[in-house]
């Protein structure tokens, strides 16, 4: 028998890791979604190939001999910023930008098409199977033991991976927040948000804001990437879809549009999850279940999410 | 030298050339150029450079041409265009036509990429380039949208009348079909498919070309109709025949869009499309592990074929039946037992199936009920102004769209003669809705050609099935952006008030 309170911090605590790397990609969702009012279906793919450049960063550390895990967790995290700045721009150029105007559906089937594309890309230049990456950072800081009564004992601990990726994504949230509330490129977006017309009136460039967006979401779908390498140890090309449609619910949960509901969102959605796979009998079989079914019914009664504006529609 | 050419600013060129190959430098260098592959115990680096080079070398001298032929420098990219294509045809094709290793060493040495396919794919974009300069009468420019739109507009307008025509003699293509190619199992597989694939894209049409809601969990009902046949066809004391279960895996599946239209149909637009993907996948899920009543991830097997009225299709007639051979050779003509019977047999059903489809679509068009649908579609609030309801509205649109759905699930089923919850992941709900998109929302006709460009081609081009869904996907990206609003969309008001013309005389 374990103590039934350990177990629930346990489980709490990798919720909130997971919910992190839902939050991180949420919010590219939500962003995207404000500023040109569109579902980037392909997000999630960008996630998974932040995920993979990742990976093989490593590799690369390793083969020039720098494996020494702080430096090679950083130029993973570099790299894979990088390379992800690079797709999520070229994105943006080639399948959303020429359709900017016309009807709401046009860029959903591109952004379909580029999601199917990028994942048999992927599947074909690194392989179908499952690419494996040993625990990099192992340990943790033990919380408290239980004593059992048979030969094992029961540790609570956080471990330094959950550490880290709180860590990180703590930081990240605030020179996102910084980057969104202080800085002209912060203010160009939200005025593009607002109206479109009016800020290129002022001056504003539009499409290089729209742009900007885009990349931004596709560096924190790379840290996300990079946190999902390092957490689960495996990852392959399919990754992106259903990481990428539980990112969408969560940003819809937390109020599309709303950059801290995307990261509330996110952090429920892991928390679900993960309690629901922890508790319900064959629960870990039903969790996306659980997830979807929460999304039903927070739409029904708030269709505007946790922390969405309501909004008025004009006649 | 065309008049109208603009003088060249080479450093502007050289930036945004240059860019560009930074860019796909950037795309390439780690995903392209190194891969992880196994080696015993162990993952290794597997370095491919010269593919990386090539393409930053290619897209550095494909921008340049794209950006003369937008200043005007007709002659030259042609010139350039065509004589890059000569050099790849004559350094490419012996690699096929002959296969030797000088062959492939020499093609290697021109365009060092891994795979053949992205070598003619180059030379295809050469050729291309060349055909383009040498055909445009003006400028090489690029439309905006709206002009886009409006050019799929005039070509739907024009399609429209062509369709009086155009969509019985399909019809008669269609039924003729099997005449031409029954014989060729294959060629009637992939009819087979297609057709399924129309049928359901017509189903979809109701809910997302006329009612305007945005499903993507289409392929849910797909499963329902599929799983309610085969469940109620296999099972020990019910075992019963198509005919009887085809009914009620359409009442089943629309049943299940009623139940789950319900409380969702209140959201808006993109809240929908997520949460009918949540209800595809909550579907899906069950399905796989749900393992008593499904049997899980194994899927289903032995499903029965359908009979024509209790004529069998097997070359030895199950007790108490008769093999359609058989009987038509007694009854009426002596012919040979074929498996290719069953296969034409199966197309008939599925066009049948199909056109009811389209009938039914048709004629609501022309039914208060589909006017509201229409209506609904275009604007919510001044249907709700006129006493339409939007929920029970939406509700029909999506039960009919269900039941449809159902329908083709079940004849999936009986096709194939066994189902796994593999066949109804996502990725079938969105090939149905690219299909009734790029067809352009509520296009009948659309459907069918969106569905022979994205069913069809693929199928015959299955010998490179490795590139076979990349380039499902570029397609889709590619048909989009040339044509924003579908191949086929045309928009002209159901009604017209007759009065409206002769008020506006003076």
């Amino acid at each position: 028998m374990q103590d039934s309170f350990s177990y629930f911090v346990n489980q709490l605590i990798s919720g909130i890791s997971l919910g992190f790397v839902y939050g991180l990609i949420a919010i590219g969702y939500t962003m995207v979604y404000g500023i040109v009012g569109m579902i980037n279906f392909a997000h999630g793919e960008i996630f998974m190939i932040g995920a993979f450049v990742a990976l093989i960063a490593y590799f690369i550390m390793e083969a020039l001999g720098m494996g020494w895990v702080p430096v090679a967790i950083l130029a993973m995290l570099l790299l894979s910023m990088l390379i992800n700045a690079a797709y999520g721009w070229t994105l943006e150029r080639v399948a959303y930008r020429p359709l900017r105007g016309s009807t709401r559906l046009a860029p959903l089937i591109t952004a379909i098409g580029m999601s199917i594309f990028l994942q048999n890309y992927v599947q074909l230049l690194q392989g179908a199977r499952p690419r494996p990456l040993k625990p990099l950072i192992p340990g943790g800081i033990e919380l408290w033991t239980v004593k059992t009564p048979g030969d094992t004992d029961y540790t609570v601990q956080v471990s330094y991976m959950e550490l880290m990726i709180i860590v990180i994504t703590i930081v990240l949230m605030a020179v996102f927040t910084y980057v969104i509330t202080q800085t002209s490129l912060g203010r160009a977006q939200r005025a593009c948000e607002q109206d479109q017309k009016m800020a290129s009136l002022l001056g504003i460039n539009v499409h290089g804001t729209i742009a900007a967006t885009f990349v931004i979401a596709a560096v924190l779908a790379a840290v996300a990437g990079l946190i999902y390498t390092l957490r689960y140890g495996s990852i392959d090309f399919f990754i992106g879809f259903l990481a990428g449609v539980k990112a969408f619910t969560a940003a819809v949960l937390g109020g599309i549009g709303s950059l801290p509901g995307a990261m509330l969102g996110g952090v429920l959605i892991g928390l679900i999850e993960n309690f629901f796979a922890g508790y319900a009998e064959g629960g870990s079989e039903y969790k996306d279940v659980a997830v979807f079914t929460v999304l039903v019914v927070v739409l029904i009664f708030r269709p505007t999410g946790l922390l969405g504006k309501p909004d008025i529609e004009k006649v | 030298m065309t008049p109208d050419v603009r003088p060249l600013d080479y450093a502007a060129m050289a930036k945004e050339a240059g860019l560009t190959a930074f860019v796909v430098l950037m795309l390439a260098v780690v995903l392209v150029g190194l891969e992880l592959r196994d080696v015993p115990g162990a993952l290794a680096l597997y370095t491919r450079v010269p593919d990386v080079v090539a393409a930053c070398v290619i897209a550095f001298i494909g921008r340049i041409a794209v950006i003369l032929l937008r200043e005007g420098y007709r002659d030259a990219v042609m010139i350039g265009g065509g004589i890059a294509s000569v050099i790849l045809l004559i350094g490419l094709l012996p690699e096929v036509l002959f296969g030797t290793q000088t062959a492939v060493k020499i093609a290697n040495r021109l365009m060092p990429f891994e795979a053949p396919v992205v070598r003619w794919c180059v030379f295809a974009a050469a050729l291309i380039l060349a055909a383009r300069a040498a055909i445009g009468r003006r400028r090489l420019r690029v439309q905006d949208v709206n002009a886009r739109v409006a050019a799929a507009d005039r070509a739907g307008a024009r399609m429209q009348h062509i369709a009086r025509y155009a969509g019985p003699a399909l019809g008669f293509a269609a039924v003729a079909l099997p005449i031409v190619y029954g014989h060729d199992q294959q060629a009637m597989s992939v009819a087979i498919l297609v057709m399924t694939y129309i049928m359901l894209g017509w189903g979809l049409n109701i809910v997302v070309g006329l009612a305007g809601l945005l499903d993507l969990g289409y392929v849910a009902f797909y499963a329902v109709g599929a799983y309610t046949f085969a469940l109620l066809a296999t099972t020990e004391g019910i075992e019963w025949s198509f005919w009887l279960c085809l009914p009620m895996a359409g009442a089943l599946a629309g049943l299940v869009g009623v139940l789950l239209g319900f409380p969702v149909l209140r959201l808006r637009g993109d809240y929908l499309a997520i949460v009918t993907l949540g209800f595809g996948e909550i579907i899906r899920v069950v399905i796989q592990n749900w393992a008593s009543f499904t049997k899980g991830p194994n899927g289903i097997t032995g499903i029965p074929r359908p009979t024509l009225f209790g004529l069998s299709w097997e070359e030895e007639a199950p007790e108490g039946q008769t093999a359609f051979w058989q009987w038509f050779s007694n009854n009426l003509w002596p012919v040979e037992y074929s498996a290719a019977h069953e296969k034409i047999f199966l197309f008939y059903i599925i066009l049948f199936l199909a056109l009811i489809v389209n009938w039914f679509a048709l004629r609501a068009r022309k039914m208060p009920i589909g006017r509201a649908w229409e209506a609904l579609r275009e604007d919510e609030i001044a249907c709700r102004s006129l006493g339409i309801n939007p929920t029970n509205t939406k509700l029909t649109a999506f039960g009919c769209g269900a039941m449809f759905g159902g329908f083709a699930g079940a004849f999936f089923a009986t096709s194939q003669g066994f189902v796994s919850p593999e066949s109804f992941v996502f990725i079938e709900s969105a090939i149905i809705l690219a299909i009734v998109v790029l067809g352009g929302f509520g296009s009948q006709l659309g459907v069918v050609l969106a569905a022979l460009l994205l069913i069809g081609l693929p199928e015959v081009f299955r010998e490179v099935k490795d590139f076979r869904m990349l380039a499902f996907g570029l397609a889709m990206v590619a048909i989009m952006l040339w044509r924003p609003a579908g191949l086929l969309a045309h928009r002209e008001p159901t009604v017209r008030l007759k009065t409206a013309r002769a008020g506006a005389k003076p």
